[in-house]
């Protein structure tokens, strides 16, 4: 295969990702809207609660337009959306993009961080216990990585927060960020939530890396390089690696976007301003412009890193390219 | 890895065997070998161990042991049951769109990314007020949920596998697509996914929690480990342990399952006489 | 009438959901400055706050944006720490007999942020807001309003549709905070607050600093306000023990027994009137049945239910609405028990062996609603009642289940006045009303009740409606939930609410931080 030949097929891929990515997102935005929509209960209420009266809903749902029919309500989202206009709040009448962009980045922020730690450090814990199956390391890191997903995240945070928060007084236990901190204040303030971060994403990520390797280890060829006399991190990195990166790929994958997508308890725990909170207390409230405006970044997250994952599969291992 | 480690007597795994066995036991056993009913109250909350309640009290005053051994029921009973069904979709349409490639990969990956990309808060309500709130109802959306990640990872080992030669020379040979899936491709990937089986068992303990939580779940008094931690986390504030016994129930229990499962995976890893097909 | 006459009647009697205050328990003898010192600034840790706040007071439902209300904007009238209407913009006021027509004054010399000064126009427009074509929560609670009327600058009257002797004190409602006329730009709300608005975060925090010179004489003693919202209750106490903010709201007992111990804490206890309730609906087959009601009522065990989800911070509900600490409790009416016997008598009577209802519950009906009824479940099997407890959602709760289960738990806040929690949830009008409990008769009494000016008289017709909710509408009232909030020792001039929580959410300009 030519390398001319080769970047094309590699962008062609990206092209044809990228649209059919655009249809999925469409079909999540159909998704969340009537799914929501089919929830009990719509702004109004959700906004007034037990102090109701008929009129002050006949009203607002009037003021919101919410009497028109949903597949009404949902075109002119999309169109406004098209035209990059994500719309307004029901709820606070505030513009979308306001007040989702602040509590993205700082999502990102704290998504990119725990990766950037936990992605090297599964891998290369993962490695290193594929190279000692069954000895004391492997055991002891694979009992302590499994210790840390099983308690609920929320669980891990309070624990951090009475060991370095309460007791020790060395962090704050909130991870309040105000525009007016230093760049070592904004650290020190979510330290505690990255850490529990990366204690929930490691493990999936490190026992992957490991049986994925000793998966490929066993093969023959693998057993042929030893016999060569290579010594054996050229063959777990050169030669097992490659093989087995699919998966362990897949999972960062996974664990990326989860670190984007599902740190709401985290959030919650440290009174993290982030987007997951904002998107939780949009579905209480049935506000389904935010609603949808969450959504669709989440889904773009996913779709972007299952593409991105599928790329780099086949940059590790060209093999994966071949035409079937 | 050398053989001779492989030969010892693996002390860890007897140990892990044994945590299994008695966590199923007790599961299987509750009525008969827990010391008190479901609900019956002491009135001490958190209240310390004690002859009568070994591991003291839960957040209302119950007895910690008691819970802990009827929440075995619900807990591996579901996720067993989840893992399960997760496996058997996530894994045949893995290999499926893997192996066929083409358009059908094409969909069944756009499929599985439209479900994983709507957030568990609202498939969750929307499964509630769908369907209802009922144990079948949990196992379905837990399966199906779950599914998801098990494809992702199932068809990515399946692509590895499927361009390996021994399988060319299988569809060569003009096998069928099941056969091959079977026959050549399961048990070469079967490593990665037990793995990922037994991590997953351990990741449903909590998500049955959390959509407890959610209102999707077990109903009271009945418990499970995961909402029995949410319920008595409080006590850690108070340097109280009631929420560290279900939380170790629950690390006991993903210890020693991954550890079986290390040990089955590397018995089964050796492919046996498909060297000779290359 | 003349009007110290009404005033003094207004004051003895004027109140009642909050009225004995609440018992101030701090964690230590706090030594109280008595002169307020001034500056500093006050950092609230507060549960009840989302990223869809706003500060319009017509959307006001929740305690983060209504507390930050109080900050910027006052209120016409106060409820002070003994639960009585007292002055606030309304300085005082008069009502014609009937209590139909009324006179407010307004105060003087009241400048708003902008400069602009108090007028009767600013009164009528903010009062208006909630009134007629409206998207307000609290169009309910001034329905009774027919018409408000500018006399001239400094007065105004209220017509009403049927007499109310506690006007004043139904006007105390937290929404009804006033800004200029025709003001509309609520991202930036102006009023005659101690403090102006620097920065709201929805769902996230708030800053406000000293607006100048504050009308009040001993209030706005802090520099600045940062409200930060902490919804979940361990991270709340967390942050103030780590030192990260001075006040929490909504502890709950254990945390506070345990913050009592520790001398640089103190816990505030406030007897408000919010209580808990298992509402079964009346106009179903089965609890249509008072016989059935009543079993239910004697298969819950109250005492325990207190001392286990509340670790005692509460006090046992008697089926009805009205709380001890009102001047207005019907002392006559004996403590219903947990009577399995009897119990089994009102099924009997029924014509049942057994009874096997669903009970439907969730955590937003009121914390700890699970719990309880779990215990509720337990406590019924000993009178021969299958209580299936079902958990339903949070998200939904009151759209889907509440009003129209026929048997689940719900809340109510502590009301001012006794007509306030009448007409919440018991009379036939009532948008609220869970149990679907109609009485013309005791609509009659509870209207008549309220346009009555003699207080003895008035007591009297209360007494019979407690009377009649208790043995006969469709409320379980388990519990009476006591607030209880928590700061540091530091806090002064902090005293146990009538009403609420946070004294009454105006904690902001009330307390000081000792220097």
């Amino acid at each position: 295969m030519g390398r001319l030949n080769w970047r094309g097929s590699m962008s062609r891929l990206l092209v044809q990702r990228a649209g059919l990515g655009l249809l999925t997102l469409v079909a999540i935005s159909a998704l969340l809207f009537f799914g929501t929509n089919m929830l009990p209960g719509d702004v109004a209420a959700a906004l007034l609660g037990q102090q109701a009266t008929p009129e002050a809903l006949h009203n607002i749902r009037e003021a919101l337009g919410l009497n028109q029919p949903a597949w009404w309500r949902y075109l002119r989202w999309l169109s406004g959306v098209l035209h990059g206009d994500f719309g307004v709040s029901l709820a606070s009448g505030r513009s979308v993009a306001g007040a989702l962009m602040p509590r993205l980045g700082n999502t990102l922020v704290l998504a990119l961080l725990a990766g950037v730690i936990s992605v090297p450090l599964a891998v290369g814990l993962g490695v290193a216990s594929a190279m000692r199956e069954g000895g004391i390391f492997d055991r002891l890191t694979s009992i302590l990585s499994l210790m840390s997903i099983s308690v609920p995240e929320f669980f891990i945070g309070y624990v951090l927060v009475v060991v370095f928060a309460a007791n020790l007084g060395w962090l704050p236990s909130l991870a309040m960020i105000n525009p007016g901190m230093s760049l070592g204040e904004r650290l020190a303030a979510i330290t505690l939530p990255v850490m529990t971060l990366v204690l929930v994403v490691l493990a999936h990520m490190l026992r992957m890396t490991r049986s994925s390797l000793l998966s490929v280890m066993s093969t023959p060829y693998i057993e042929m390089a030893f016999l060569k006399g290579l010594n054996r991190s050229t063959v777990v990195l050169r030669h097992a690696l490659p093989n087995a990166a699919a998966p362990i790929i897949a999972v960062i994958a996974l664990n990326l976007g989860y670190l984007v997508v599902g740190v709401v308890v985290v959030e919650v725990v440290f009174v993290y301003p982030g987007a997951g909170q904002l998107m939780v207390d949009s579905v209480a409230k049935r506000d389904l412009p935010l609603v949808q405006a969450c959504g669709l970044v989440f889904a773009a997250t996913y779709v972007g890193l299952n593409t991105i994952a599928d790329m780099v599969a086949i940059l590790v291992n060209p093999r994966l390219k071949i035409p079937r | 890895m050398s053989p001779t480690l492989r030969a010892r007597p693996p002390v860890i795994v007897m140990c892990a065997a044994v945590i299994v066995v008695l966590i199923v036991g007790a599961a299987l056993l509750a009525p008969w070998i827990a010391p008190h009913r479901e609900s019956d109250f002491f009135g001490v909350v958190w209240g310390p161990p004690s002859a009568a309640n070994l591991l003291g009290t839960d957040n209302l005053g119950r007895d910690m042991l008691t819970r802990l051994i009827y929440g075995a029921r619900n807990t591996v009973g579901i996720a067993t049951l989840t893992t399960a069904i997760a496996f058997l979709i996530g894994v045949t349409s893995g290999f499926v769109a893997a192996s066929v490639g083409g358009w059908v990969d094409t969909a069944v990956s756009r499929c599985v990314e439209i479900l994983l990309c709507v957030p568990v808060l609202i498939s969750s309500l929307m499964v509630i007020s769908v369907l209802g709130n009922s144990i079948p109802v949990l196992i379905g959306t837990i399966g199906i949920l779950e599914s998801t990640r098990v494809y992702i990872i199932a068809r990515a080992v399946a692509r590895t596998v499927t361009v390996r030669e021994f399988v060319s020379v299988a569809r060569l040979r003009g096998e069928g697509l099941a056969w091959v899936i079977c026959r050549e491709m399961l048990p070469n990937a079967l490593h990665p996914l037990i793995a990922e089986a037994g991590l997953r068992f351990s990741f449903i303990f909590l998500f049955i929690a959390s959509l407890s939580f959610l209102g999707l779940g077990i109903q009271p008094p009945a418990a499970d480990w995961g909402s029995m931690v949410r319920e008595n986390a409080q006590a850690i504030n108070f340097g109280l342990y009631a929420p560290l016994y279900p939380a170790s129930a629950i690390a006991l229990l993903t210890i020693g399952i991954n550890l079986l499962v290390d040990r089955f995976a590397t018995s089964q890893a050796r492919p046996g006489g498909h060297a000779i097909e290359i | 009438m003349n009007r110290r006459g009404f005033l003094s009647g207004a004051a003895l009697f004027g109140t009642v959901a909050g009225v004995g205050g609440g018992l101030a328990l701090a964690g230590c003898a706090v030594p109280e400055d008595t002169i307020p010192s001034r500056g500093g600034a006050l950092r609230l840790g507060m549960t009840g706050g989302s990223t869809s706040d706003s500060l319009d007071p017509r959307t006001f439902v929740d305690w983060v944006p209504i507390n930050i209300g109080y900050q910027i904007m006052n209120g016409l009238v106060e409820i002070d720490a003994q639960g009585n209407a007292v002055p606030e913009l309304f300085q005082s006021w008069e009502a014609q007999p009937g209590a139909i027509e009324w006179t407010f004054k307004i105060r003087r010399d009241v400048v708003f942020h902008n400069g602009k000064t108090l007028d009767a126009d600013d009164v009528v427009y903010s009062i208006n807001l909630h009134r007629g074509n409206t998207t307000s929560a609290a169009q309910g609670a001034v329905e009774n309003i027919l018409d408000v009327r500018k006399l001239d600058l400094t007065q105004v009257r209220i017509t009403l549709r049927g007499g109310d002797a506690e006007l004043p004190a139904t006007l105390a409602d937290y929404r009804l905070l006033v800004a200029p006329d025709g003001f509309t730009d609520w991202a930036n709300p102006i009023g005659t607050g101690a403090y102006k608005l620097e920065t709201f975060e929805p769902g996230v925090r708030c800053i406000t600093t000293k607006a100048g010179s504050y009308w009040k004489p001993d209030a706005g003693h802090v520099e600045a306000i940062e409200v930060l919202v902490i919804n979940d209750a361990v991270a709340r106490v967390n942050a103030l023990i780590s030192g990260q903010v001075d006040i929490i709201n909504r502890i709950d007992g254990r945390t506070a027994d345990l913050l009592k111990r520790n001398k640089h804490f103190q816990v505030i206890r406030s007897q408000t009137g919010q209580y808990a309730v298992f509402a079964m609906n009346c106009e179903s087959d089965l609890y249509g049945n008072n016989d059935i009601r009543l079993a239910l009522k004697y298969a819950i065990d109250r005492e325990r239910i207190i001392k286990t989800v509340l670790n005692g911070y509460g006090v046992a509900g008697n089926d009805q609405p009205i709380p001890r600490t009102s001047p207005y409790y019907n002392t006559d009416l004996g403590q219903r028990l947990y009577d399995p016997d009897r119990a089994r008598f009102h099924l009997k009577k029924a014509g049942k062996g057994g009874l096997d209802v669903t009970l439907q519950v969730s955590e937003a009906a009121f914390s700890g609603a699970v719990d309880a009824a779990v215990l509720y479940q337990a406590a019924a099997t000993g009178a021969g009642v299958t209580l299936n407890v079902k958990r339903e959602p949070a998200d939904g709760y009151w759209s889907s289940v509440w009003m129209r289960a026929p048997f689940c738990a719900s809340y109510s806040d502590g009301r001012i006045t006794v007509d306030g929690a009448l007409s919440k949830a018991y009379k036939s009008t009532s948008t609220a009303n869970d149990s679907r409990w109609r009485r013309p008769d005791f609509d009659k009494m509870a209207n008549e009740a309220r346009a009555e000016l003699d207080p003895s008289k008035r007591k009297a017709l209360y007494a019979e409606c407690q009377r009649m909710i208790h043995d006969d509408a469709g409320a379980l009232i388990p519990m009476f939930m006591d607030h209880i909030e928590a700061g540091t020792s530091k806090v002064q001039g902090w005293k146990p609410s009538a009403i609420f929580d946070f004294m009454g959410q105006r904690i902001g300009e009330k307390v000081w931080l000792a220097s």
